[in-house]
């Protein structure tokens, strides 16, 4: 049977690709939105299996309504036959076949032995990207040990499973984030030690234009500064992980105080005993599709490497629009508001429906990415702290690559850029794909160098020609017809 | 067939309690577990980083087959999970 051909296909079902479907399927036009996910949501919207025991949004999610809301809405369309809801759906590859986009879907969770395998193509007009982010890590020694997780692994673990990852924790990192994931833990039994974030809130007194168009904004770190205190959180500003130890596990970890210059003040260190550490610095965005497809990027103020797009949410490639993290980390409310441009925009490409104003959007878009420009400038991820690393630690945990052989691979081999240091030392090059060390990595390379970290050196470690694992022989069966 | 609400699975031929729903990261987790493969080159310990499958740290071998990422991988009932070595082949 010759698949369906869809007028928009948004890949991707957190907020942003779930309002690209609603804005496109309300325009006229038929949608596909495929989602890795067992249930939509993406990471800001993950919920528990029913089993996974009594599932109380209120106390781990934001705008919880919003997300049913949107959900609800989109199974009417489907039961009209307008949406086609695909989850578990890993796209690994889109390309263009002649008028058309295909998104090629390895379909399933991790494939056990004896599981039937598909392959899935969905062709549509329109392509709409919504791929979203995870946490960006630094190296610290030690953050290999069991029990060491990322801010949002952490939080995965809660919202996905109802599981609490420890029984003591600390918080750390930077960023707004921190705060949800240490009052999530908090709720659900763990003792959470301390939150250290390395910089203050106190910046945005810097910018009070960014924070007055987000009053929302403020009323949220209000309710989680109530929260901390209600459940006795010290948060320790300006302080930063140094260290993690155990043996086999996590027991403890080092913090100090960070001087002015971004470097570790002496003398300020302290240990905490902990047996799980929950630990991120921003977001990279997830950009392996948008880069197969050629769109063009840019460094945005946090450092990470996002996709350009016009007013539109429109990418550089003809007929594929951008909204969410993927082109500017900026939180849910912000990715909401761009699916929506982003599937309006893509809908009346088609001329499928009459442009509905959007200027209000537009105005909130505006006022949402200037207040997230302010927080990246409030929380600066601070590079300076990887030259505190000893040779020893590891860098690319994947091949187990120490931050000593990349600084050979710089200094003694003469490695200037990022991709020479992955083809001279390895790091990038395991079953990750540098997803995780690839911004450290990038960082050192510059930093050797001294100079900041730019396009390029992000995109030495965000290219990749299969954006899923898949097994062999899902290359080598030929598509569907 | 219907999978029971709650179940057991085993760690390395122990039996540990499981909820429909919950992937194997996330019973091993809730089982005190932390650690559930040793890394090829330095036979580190490793478990749960990422959680969301971009780092491939929590690899584990299940049903004899190696290399499953535990924290995407939903629990079956009687699944027996094993420490992995290196590639675990």
């Amino acid at each position: 049977m010759k698949s369906p051909v869809y007028d928009v296909a948004v890949v991707g079902a957190g907020p942003a690709g779930l309002a690209a479907a609603l804005a496109a399927a309300e325009s006229g036009v038929t949608v596909a939105i495929a989602d890795a996910g067992v249930r939509p949501g993406g990471q800001y919207w993950r919920s528990p299996a029913p089993g996974a025991g009594a599932f109380r949004p209120h106390t781990l999610h934001h705008a919880w309504h919003r997300f049913t809301s949107a959900d609800a809405r989109l199974d009417e369309l489907a039961a009209a036959g307008r949406v086609t809801r695909l989850a578990e759906h890993h796209v690994w590859s889109v390309e263009r076949t002649e008028a058309l986009w295909s998104a090629h879907c390895a379909v399933g969770a991790e494939p056990r032995r004896g599981d039937a395998r598909r392959d899935v193509v969905i062709r549509a007009r329109r392509l709409v990207l919504a791929t979203g982010a995870y946490d960006r890590q630094l190296p610290f020694p030690g953050w290999d040990l069991p029990g060491v997780m990322t801010a949002g692994g952490a939080q995965a673990l809660l919202k996905g499973q109802l599981v609490v990852a420890g029984a003591t924790a600390v918080v750390a990192g930077t960023g707004p984030f921190l705060l949800p994931v240490a009052v999530g833990l908090a709720r659900y039994g763990a003792r959470v030690a301390a939150v250290a974030e390395a910089n203050s809130p106190l910046a945005f007194a810097r910018f009070p234009r960014a924070v007055l168009g987000a009053s929302r904004k403020v009323g949220e770190a209000a309710e989680y500064a109530a929260a901390l205190l209600r459940h006795r959180i010290p948060i320790r500003h300006r302080h930063v992980v140094i260290g993690a130890f155990g043996r086999d596990r996590l027991e403890g970890v080092r913090v100090a105080r960070m001087g002015g210059d971004g470097r570790v003040l002496t003398g300020t260190e302290r240990v905490i005993p902990c047996d799980v550490l929950a630990v991120g610095w921003g977001f990279t965005p997830q950009l392996e599709l948008h880069l197969q497809l050629g769109c063009a990027t840019r460094v945005d103020v946090d450092s990470s490497l996002v996709v350009r797009v016009d007013d539109d949410q429109r990418t550089s490639v003809e007929g594929v629009w951008a909204a969410g993290e993927s082109t500017g980390v900026g939180g849910a409310d912000l990715a909401f508001i761009e699916g929506e441009l982003a599937g309006h925009a893509a809908a009346a490409s088609l001329a499928a429906a009459p442009r509905r104003p959007a200027g209000a959007l537009r105005k909130r878009r505006a006022a949402l990415r200037a207040f997230a420009a302010a927080m990246h400038q409030v929380y600066p991820v601070p590079e300076t702290l990887i030259d505190g690393c000893d040779d020893e630690t590891i860098v690319c945990r994947c091949e187990e690559v120490t931050a000593g052989a990349i600084r050979h691979a710089v200094a003694e081999l003469g490695a200037t850029e990022p991709r020479t240091v992955k083809l001279l030392a390895r790091p990038g090059m395991g079953w990750c794909q540098g997803r995780v060390c690839g911004f450290a990595t990038a960082c050192m390379t510059a930093r050797a160098g001294r100079r900041p970290v730019g396009e390029a050196d992000l995109r030495a470690f965000a290219e990749r020609p299969i954006a899923a694992p898949i097994p062999l022989g899902l290359l080598a069966t030929p598509p569907e017809p | 067939m219907t999978t029971p609400p709650q179940f057991e699975i085993y760690f390395d031929g122990e039996p540990i309690p499981c909820r429909d729903g919950w992937t194997i990261g996330a019973a091993l987790t809730a089982a005190g577990i932390r650690s559930w493969r040793t890394t090829r080159h330095r036979q580190r310990p490793r478990g749960l980083f990422c959680g969301i499958g971009v780092c491939f740290d929590c690899l584990v071998t299940v049903d004899g087959q190696p290399s499953l990422r535990a924290c995407l991988t939903p629990a079956r009932p009687g699944d027996e999970v094993r420490t992995q070595e290196g590639t675990g082949r």
